[in-house]
């Protein structure tokens, strides 16, 4: 099987997943391309390298120095429709995505999105997805060529680096025809992306509800929840903080404005599927689990005995998370020496 | 300004859903719009809004669909526009993409086409750019902000790395995110205008296309393995009593 990757990067910087999928093309056998389109780019290319890549694509342009889906799609398109590779991986990222979909219209075959496991079938792929927020698995195939898949984050381990491995680099042309211009960028919040986490805590409408704690005179109802909530968040965060962790939220809590969306988890939210996943005063709803219950380990910390949370949790605490939370992140630094 | 919502009908996100005889079957929940889409439209009547126009609901899907196409009237679109036909059964979502770009050409003088980020039942997220690129519009997708001025559109996208902003000439397709804001709830009168509506059907005779053939295929539908475990809850006189065991024992299966 000749196999090509997709190396998301966004300015220099790859998204893990990438990795991932090299790992996933290894395990298919036959040879692995990587495709690194972007200016000045090389570095990312030695890296795809030490990840098992044999072969890169390089697509060094100052029009693509910025991500633009067209640009970007059409450089793809034109290379697949040269080289005719059997199997096209990317990672299910945003770029991802969008670059999968619209190569699939130039080529004229389908994508398969958002897969968690692959299996070869002579040159044809049977792939597993996830549907219905995961309530169902397909098992599903692409009958025209190449085949364009996009894989799940943390789905397929990640090989390990052997430094200065080498590659053969070959360079190739860019397609410059943009429809988009990039006008700016702002950083997000900084710390780990929920989605490449391998420990996530996340907190929900329990937050809002510690007993002992009375918020500040002067503020009117609203304000006293949303304060007392971010304190609540303050104990989630430092949990995490002790775990290396990222900070998850339910959309309950994502709605009473007590943290930004990009924090929430579930159908409406991210899909993660961390090794770990500690819920502090969420209960567990349908959508919310659609978006966590792939943690390879859930534990749970609820004052109700009853939660839905703790049918998927491996371990659970009934109790007020004010009151645990910073006896755990205690114990954690104590123990993992930190 | 000419404005189109795309919309797709899908169960309720609470419904059980199930592998039942090789097909997925949602019990009597209901069919609802899909939840994304609700953003879109949201985005879309705010467009009309602040530069007039007229904001059209289109969705490919069954007769039952008419009800997801009655809540985008009901929210405030102009009108809908149903895309049915038997030969649609198992279109994949490059046959979606080339039908809803049909349709949009159909109604012609089209400026903006939302639509929302994924549809929860497939869970694809990829209609909209696969759209833009049969209709060789720009795509801007994940859109949080969005601002319309002449023929140039700007938005912030939200990315995995944070907001950047991107703008490109109309017509564009624009897929919205959550963060853009909540979408508006029916109101009285729109539910009354939507009850009343009625609302056109187009076969591919109609969009002068033969029916996409499928690229993709699914031959196999499954339960996913079952998530319940025992959960083992942890007791103790003290917060620290319950933190040192609950600790040791997350410790132990190394899952850190
Ligand atoms: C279309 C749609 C999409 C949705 N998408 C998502 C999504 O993506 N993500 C998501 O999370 N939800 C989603 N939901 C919402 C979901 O249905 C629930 O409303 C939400 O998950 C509830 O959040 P919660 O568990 O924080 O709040 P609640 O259900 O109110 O639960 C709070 C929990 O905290 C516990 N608690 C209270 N005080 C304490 C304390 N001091 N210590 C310990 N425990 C305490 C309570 O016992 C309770 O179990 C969606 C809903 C719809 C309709
Ligand atoms: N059958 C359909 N009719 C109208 N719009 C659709 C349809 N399928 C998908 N869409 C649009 O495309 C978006 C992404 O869908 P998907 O790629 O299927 O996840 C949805 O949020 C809708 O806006």
């Amino acid at each position: 099987m000749n196999t090509w990757v997709y190396i998301d990067h966004f300015k220099g910087e790859v998204l893990p997943a990438s990795w991932e999928a090299i790992g996933a093309a290894k395990a298919l056998g036959g040879s692995v391309t990587a495709l690194v389109f972007g200016s000045g780019v090389d570095a990312v290319a030695k890296s795809a390298f030490e990840f098992g890549a044999d072969e890169a694509l390089v697509a060094d342009d100052a029009a693509l120095a910025d991500y633009r889906a067209e640009a970007f799609a059409s450089t793809l398109s034109a290379l697949a429709a040269e080289r005719s590779p059997d199997l096209i991986l990317l990672p299910t990222t945003t770029r991802g995505r969008e670059l999968a979909g619209m190569a699939a219209i130039d080529l004229n075959t389908g994508v398969l999105v958002d897969v968690i496991a692959l299996e070869p079938d002579g040159n044809k792929i049977v792939a597993t997805r996830p549907i219905y927020a995961g309530k169902l698995l397909e098992k599903t195939v692409c009958n025209a060529r190449p085949q364009i898949v996009t894989l799940r984050g943390r789905a397929f381990p990640k090989p390990e680096a052997q430094p200065g491995k080498p590659g053969t680099l070959t360079q190739v042309a860019a397609k410059a025809e943009a429809r988009t211009t990039v006008e700016g960028y702002s950083a997000g919040e900084g710390g780990v992306s929920l989605t490449d986490a391998g420990v996530i805590v996340s907190g929900g409408r329990g937050t809002s509800n510690n007993p002992a704690l009375s918020a500040p005179a002067g503020m009117d109802e609203k304000a006293a929840e949303i304060w007392k909530a971010q304190e609540g968040f303050k104990l989630v965060g430092a949990l995490a903080e002790a775990l290396g962790a990222a900070v998850g939220a339910s959309r309950a809590a994502v709605d009473a404005g007590y943290i930004p969306y990009a924090h929430q988890v579930g159908q409406t939210g991210k899909v993660v599927s961390p090794d770990l996943y500690i819920a502090c005063g969420i209960s567990g709803a349908i959508q919310h689990l659609a978006g966590m219950r792939n943690s390879k380990m859930i534990v749970a910390i609820n004052k109700d005995a009853d939660a839905p949370i703790f049918k998927v949790a491996r371990y659970g605490v009934v109790g007020d998370m004010h009151q645990i939370l910073p006896a755990l992140a205690e114990a954690f630094k104590k123990k993992l020496g930190k | 300004m000419k404005i189109v919502a795309c919309i797709k009908q899908v169960p309720d996100s609470a419904a059980k859903v199930v592998a039942q005889d090789g097909q997925v079957s949602w019990g009597d929940a209901p069919l609802v719009i899909n939840p994304w889409d609700e953003f879109a439209v949201e985005a879309a009547l705010q467009q009309k809004e602040a530069h007039g126009g007229e904001v059209i609901a289109v969705s490919m899907g069954g007769e039952s669909a008419k009800e997801a196409l009655k809540h985008a009237l009901a929210m405030g679109c102009d009108s809908a526009i149903l895309v049915s036909d038997p030969a649609l059964a198992g279109v994949d979502t490059q046959g979606t993409a080339k039908v809803l770009a049909a349709a949009i050409q159909k109604v012609g003088g089209v400026d903006l086409a939302f639509f929302g980020r994924q549809a929860i039942d497939g869970d694809a997220g990829i209609t909209p750019a696969q759209t833009a690129r049969v209709l060789g519009w720009p795509m801007l997708g994940l859109s949080a902000v969005i601002k319309v001025d002449g023929g140039k559109v700007t938005v912030e996208r939200s990315i995995e790395e944070g907001r950047q902003t991107v703008s490109a000439e109309a017509p564009a397709v624009l897929s919205v995110v959550k963060d853009f804001g909540e979408p508006r709830y029916p109101s009285f009168m729109g539910i009354r205008k939507a009850s009343r509506a009625d609302i056109p059907a187009w076969t591919l005779a109609d969009l002068g296309i033969s029916a996409p053939a499928p690229v993709v295929a699914w031959p196999e539908l499954m339960n996913p393995p079952s998530r319940e475990v025992a959960c083992e809850f942890i007791t103790g006189g003290s917060p620290a009593e319950i933190a040192e065991k609950l600790a040791d024992k997350i410790i132990a299966e190394k899952v850190l």
